[in-house]
């Protein structure tokens, strides 16, 4: 029988892109789109909340590009795990959303090379689309816990379907501690 | 005019949503035009339907870059989402609901979501899996 919850199917672990420690009291998993521009406002909020809530917050970041509606995004998504081979996932996912209007291929490789990342390299992989099947499956991961559009949030393992702007969000994080 | 006979051999989604443009359903369809080929994968077509009218439903389209058919329940209004007991008659359109009919007609999963939230597709896979599941096990 089809049980009608949204929880995360997918556990965090190690090998996710992680902000924080896992065993915070509260672990908030992003579903998120490079170009999407929600996620674009999302990304401020999400940072200042961070701020707010310290030590007691871990921000999970997944790729979910929605590609029909955001042409870059596919592209993007997979320039993000190229980061992270080179060791600045996060650094690489702020610039990105910092210039949402700037992520076509030679964007991407440019804001690599502005961080000091390989930049031959990183287009090589981007050619390659050498993170094609890790984004599919970070994609597929989300479509199976109930991702319904970007950004979605998974607070503890359940989908959060509550208003994202600052201060909502932060009183139902708080609402948890 | 489609009819649930066209697909026969075929199991059918058909997503009940209130109105193109809105944000809610614009993101639901968008995530579903995506799964496309995922729900082929899985012997299913999905139909999107409202009350808005084939002009409406093609702009949007259009705009979107759909790639799945929207029907329009336009014409006696809301006629097919009465038939499946989900028509707001107080507010002139559809709840935001969700059917799985298998391929010989029967409705296998349904769910009625609150109408400001977006239902995803993860319980849709489910009831298709089981569908295709149930064949490989006859």
């Amino acid at each position: 029988m089809t049980d009608n919850t949204n929880d995360l199917t997918i556990p965090v672990t190690q090998n996710d892109h992680i902000q924080g420690s896992i065993t915070a009291p509260l672990v908030v998993v992003e579903y998120g789109d490079f170009e999407c521009s929600y996620c674009g406002q999302a990304y401020t909020i999400v940072k200042k909340i961070q701020k707010e809530l310290g030590d007691d917050m871990c921000l999970v970041f997944r790729s979910f590009p929605l590609s029909q509606a955001h042409p870059h995004a596919q592209h993007a998504a997979q320039a993000a795990e190229i980061a992270d081979g080179q060791g600045k996932f996060w650094e690489y996912h702020d610039v990105l959303f910092e210039h949402q209007r700037s992520l076509d291929d030679p964007s991407l490789v440019r804001h690599a090379t502005d961080l000091g990342l390989d930049g031959a390299a990183f287009k090589t992989d981007l050619q390659k689309a050498a993170f094609k099947d890790k984004v599919q499956e970070s994609f597929m991961g989300g479509v199976a816990s109930g991702v319904n559009g970007t950004p979605s949030f998974f607070v503890n393992g359940s989908r959060y379907d509550g208003d994202w702007q600052y201060e909502p969000f932060l009183e139902y994080l708080n609402s948890l501690r | 005019m489609v009819k649930l006979s066209d697909f026969k051999g075929k199991n059918v989604v058909i997503a009940f949503y209130p109105a193109d443009w809105s944000a809610v359903c614009g993101d639901q369809l968008t995530l579903y035009s995506e799964l496309l080929p995922a729900f082929e994968e899985l012997n299913a077509v999905l139909i999107g339907i409202s009350v808005d009218s084939a002009f409406c439903h093609q702009a949007f389209r259009e705009n979107r870059n759909y790639q799945m058919e929207l029907l329009a329940d336009f014409q006696p209004k809301g006629e097919v989402a009465r038939q499946y007991g989900v028509y707001r008659e107080a507010d002139g359109f559809t709840e935001r609901a969700l059917f799985v009919i298998d391929a010989a007609g029967i409705i296998t999963w349904s769910y009625l979501s609150p109408i400001d939230v977006n239902p995803g597709a993860n319980h849709i896979l489910e009831a298709l899996k089981e569908i295709e599941g149930e064949k490989k096990n006859d």
